[in-house]
């Protein structure tokens, strides 16, 4: 039963970026592409050939590979309810960012790696952005520990519990900081617009313009990967008491649906911010968490 | 056996004076490992639960030395033997560039055994008077090594600076030791314990301040960390290695140390501690990241590594205070194995950066790239080190750090009390993960990849197999930390419980359970890792793979000028924390219709230092200056100070009489 989570979010993964990309299409009143089409195009990517610059050296061809490793393996860690993950212990989350973070370490050398100053100044940004993201999500995982008594992503969700109108808050808050974290992780809107024209204004997608062929295709799969890791996450703060499979599966569903369609419609009707400004907003979010501390200790009485 | 070493080490100092050129370097390493072996027996025995304890007859002066090893000091030497070992065996090798400096040579070597030996003896000695000569000679010493290019001004300015600012923490390590003598009559370190029962908890505190301020000096915490970013970069590598490994870790032994025996209300100095690192630990790596000189940037972050164990350090203490024992377990764990992760992937990344300098005649690393083509052995180690450092799995910092979070967060699992100053710590430690991050991707990237960013008028060759050795030999240990924690677990069992008691040895076996865990994450990445890149061998074998130029949207010129460099890599960073450092930035004014060619400079400056060093400097000279007017040069006017002294103190008890005599007549009337 262990491998439930991680089946669900595979299976997400297949088709998260067809439903934001069906969803923007609806909204800009196009036909649009099927919802699987992403997944098409990753196929194919994966079988085709490789351009490799003769600036670029091992680092470049690893990367991809290691990026995708990390995501699996955060996945890994990601329970279903009271389901722990396939590895569980208390303090998993942490190994969970920190893998996370090995990833995001080669996808930024690895742009460093060809030379080029537009993948420069995507991995410039990368790394500015995820630094500056990383407290919200500690200090999270901390609130929650405190509220739930546990240490461990399983024992967190499984105990968490919605009993006043203060947890109701904390709830919303959480998911909501989970909802951005995502969006920041993958580059997304309001930070990065994926489907610009203009390279210098992008973050994520400026870093792999010198992939190709397969490790192209790792690289978009692992952004599929962790949105449908993002979404389970935000997925376990709705999930009934009892846990039973029946309410489980249908709520997780829904939840990632409206996950998917909430960013198509951020993507539709919202305007990238400016790139200097990107940093108050990811800052805004440290404090979010720290809002949800102190809802903790109110709601603990620790506070004084 | 104790005189026997101290003979040998002279033996050898002599034999290095004597030696040819070639051989001081084989000599010295044989005293070191000698030395190492020597007192490495002492501390395996220790660690394994037989402590070593001796008294030496000191004489008139000195009274009885104790020489006691226990747990805490025996993890010390092992850690310190073995960075001296890698660090002489890099030494060698580095320092056949400056063959025919026979003199010079000679000192460094003969000051680098003294180093070891002197580092070993403060964590044998446990008596305040002994304690604090073996602490001078360890830093007159290091003085020595570091001023090795004393020829260049800069570096004697740094070693000068180090000098004195090492002396200003014995000055309060002095006045530790004296005030606990003043109180109790002896210089053993059990009579600090003494003294801290007997006395109120006030006075406790203030001298663990003494002795804190004393080894935070040479530990480097924020803001006693100024010498540390001017002495590494100015000491040859394997030194700045040695330094950064083991020198500044005597700082945090004696913390450690004090802590052991000044028994104290432990949630205090657990806040002061935690207090003090955190904001040590963001500001190192804050400022690491604006440092374009490679050491300097190593430098800073060594300040950021002793915010990491001091944060250990502050929880173990606060587990202690809040009797929580699975906290302070974990954070004393965390604060050990972090000394020692510390010390193996910052001599790591400190002997790659002397292969750099060695090969590009350069610590400017706008000046690199590409070197990974030309230097792939060096690449990989140092990508080893940088991987480790921002503490990443599946190496050895993040083994450490793991057992910090873990004490953070099960401290407020528990629900226990000053949840505030744990979720602050908590995202200090993250951030200061974050920022580790941002700062090794551009000191890797920039350094060995993309174009070469310089042209080099000399060929830039690999190291030799001799120096890569002993960083092999560190990197098999970083990755033995990183593949098996549960082993160093139990080794760090015997010193943790020294501070924690022996009550409880539920959190011991729930650490190593964790830690199995760990381990099997970390296979379970490496083996994903491997996995993936089976298929991919698989899948793209029929698959076509072409060579060509980067992609530049379009432009086809590109040039290696066009790369990003180190100050484009971090300008928006810069912009963020603008507040927190001096800019000091000269641009060139565009003048005529056609320019000539413009240069701007920027350089980033300490305000810590700026306000604590160098203000203070100006004004005491600005002041001192006033006085120059004594010094002119004309002898008679020095013999007639000379004279005007003698009458100053043949008349004082003069003038002293009299006044009594006044006082005495006014009292009368």
């Amino acid at each position: 039963m262990h491998l439930l989570s991680l089946l669900l979010i595979l299976i997400t993964s297949l088709f998260f970026t067809g439903i934001v990309i069906r969803a923007k299409s609806i909204f800009s009143g196009r036909k649009g592409p099927g919802i699987f089409q992403p997944m098409r195009d990753i196929f194919r990517s994966l079988r085709k050939g490789s351009v490799y610059s003769e600036t670029t050296s091992f680092i470049f061809q690893l990367a991809p590979t290691v990026y995708f490793a990390t995501v699996l393996m955060a996945i890994v860690f990601v329970p279903f309810g009271n389901q722990a993950g396939l590895i569980s212990f208390n303090g998993d989350f942490v190994f969970f960012a920190y893998t996370l973070a090995l990833g995001k370490f080669f996808m930024i050398i690895s742009a460093l790696d060809t030379g080029s100053s537009f993948e420069g100044m995507g991995a410039s940004r990368e790394a500015l952005f995820s630094m500056l993201v990383e407290p919200a999500f500690f200090i999270l995982m901390g609130s929650l520990a405190l509220l739930t008594g546990y240490t461990s992503f399983a024992g967190i969700f499984g105990a968490l519990h919605f009993g006043s109108y203060i947890s109701y808050g904390i709830g919303v808050l959480a998911s909501f900081v989970f909802m951005t974290i995502a969006l920041i992780e993958n580059s997304r809107m309001p930070l990065d617009d994926p489907r610009t024209h203009l390279e210098l204004t992008m973050v994520h997608e400026v870093m792999i313009l010198d992939n190709s062929g397969f490790d192209l295709g790792l690289i978009m799969q692992a952004v599929n990967l962790k949105f449908a890791m993002y979404g389970a996450i935000i997925a376990n703060f709705f999930l009934t008491p009892g846990f039973q499979w029946y309410y489980s599966i249908p709520i997780y569903i829904t939840v990632q649906l409206g996950f998917a369609v909430m960013v198509g419609v951020i993507e539709s009707f919202s305007a990238r911010f400016r790139m200097n400004h990107n940093p108050q907003f990811i800052l805004m979010f440290t404090s979010i968490s720290l809002l949800i501390f102190l809802g903790v200790l109110l709601m603990l009485g620790k506070i004084i | 056996m104790i005189f026997i070493q101290v003979i040998s080490v002279l033996i050898f100092i002599f034999a290095i004076a004597r030696a040819g050129e070639k051989h001081k370097g084989t000599i010295a390493l044989v005293a070191v490992l000698l030395n190492a072996v020597f007192s490495s027996w002492i501390a395996v025995g220790a660690l394994n639960g037989t402590p070593f304890s001796k008294t030496l007859a000191g004489g008139n002066i000195f009274g009885d030395i104790a020489l006691r090893v226990d747990g805490l000091s025996a993890w010390f030497i092992l850690l310190t033997n073995f960075t001296f070992i890698t660090g002489i065996l890099y030494g060698r090798q580095y320092m056949k560039k400056y063959e025919g400096q026979r003199a010079n040579l000679s000192l460094h070597y003969i000051s680098y055994i003294l180093n070891q030996s002197a580092i070993i003896g403060i964590f044998f000695i446990q008596h305040g008077l002994a304690f604090i000569c073996v602490w001078e000679i360890m830093a007159l010493t290091a003085f020595l090594l570091v001023i090795f290019e004393h020829g260049r001004m800069e570096t004697l300015k740094a070693g000068i600076n180090y000098l004195i600012q090492s002396h200003i923490s014995i000055v309060f390590l002095t006045l530790g030791f004296i005030w606990v003598y003043s109180s109790t009559g002896s210089f053993d370190f059990s009579a600090i314990s003494q003294y801290s029962f007997s006395e109120s908890n006030e006075a406790g505190l203030l001298l663990f301040l003494a002795f804190f301020i004393g080894f935070a000096i040479k530990a480097g915490f924020v803001p006693f960390h100024t010498w540390l970013p001017l002495a590494h970069p100015a000491a040859p590598s394997h030194i700045s290695g040695v330094m950064s490994g083991v020198i500044i870790k005597t700082g945090i032994y004696g913390i450690l140390r004090m802590l052991m025996l000044i028994h104290e209300n432990y949630l205090t100095l657990g806040y002061i501690i935690l207090i003090f690192s955190v904001i040590t630990g963001i500001y190192g790596v804050m400022l690491a990241i604006l440092q374009h000189n490679i050491k300097k940037l190593l430098a800073y972050h060594s300040i950021e590594n002793i915010g990491i164990i001091g944060i250990g350090i502050g929880i173990g203490s606060l587990g202690t205070g809040l009797d929580y024992p699975l906290m302070a377990f974990a954070g004393y764990a965390g604060a050990l194995l972090h000394t020692l992760n510390h010390s193996l992937f910052k001599s790591m990344l400190f002997f790659s950066a002397g292969n750099i300098y060695q090969s590009t005649h350069s610590v400017n690393i706008e000046r690199m790239g590409g070197l990974i083509h030309k230097m792939p052995r060096t690449a990989l180690m140092f990508l080893l080190g940088s991987l480790a450092i921002c503490g990443l799995p599946p190496f050895n910092g993040f083994i450490s750090e793991f057992l910090i979070y873990s004490g953070l967060y099960g401290a407020l699992g528990t629900s226990s009390n000053s949840t505030i100053i744990i979720i602050l710590s908590v995202s200090g430690l993250a951030l200061i993960g974050g920022l580790a991050l941002f700062c090794f991707t551009k000191a890797f990237g920039i350094i060995f990849l993309g174009t070469p960013r310089y042209i080099h008028t000399h060929q830039i060759k690999e190291a030799t197999p001799g120096a890569m050795f002993p960083k092999y030999l560190i990197a098999l240990l970083i990755i033995f930390i990183g593949l098996m924690p549960q082993l160093f677990i139990r080794i760090l069992q015997n010193p943790v419980q020294e501070f924690t008691g022996l009550s409880v040895p539920g959190n011991y076996t729930h650490l190593t359970e964790l830690m199995q865990h760990i381990s099997i994450s970390v296979w379970a990445l490496i083996l994903l890792v491997l996995f993936i890149l089976f298929i991919r061998n698989v899948i793209t074998a029929p698959a076509i793979i072409t060579k060509g130029n980067t992609w530049g949207c379009g432009y086809t010129v590109a040039s290696p000028s066009l790369q990003y460099t180190a100050s484009s890599f971090v300008r928006s960073y810069a912009k963020i924390i603008k507040p927190l450092v001096i800019t000091n930035k000269s641009r060139d004014e565009i003048r005529d219709i056609i320019p000539l060619p413009l240069q701007t400079e920027t350089h980033f400056h300490d305000k810590l230092e700026a306000g604590l060093i160098d203000w203070p400097v100006k004004n005491l000279r600005g002041f001192l200056g006033r006085f120059r007017f004594l010094q002119n040069g004309s002898v008679q006017f020095y013999v007639l100070y000379g004279v005007v002294f003698i009458a100053i103190s043949i008349a004082i008890p003069g003038i002293i009489k009299f006044i009594q005599y006044m006082i005495l007549l006014i009292k009368q009337l």
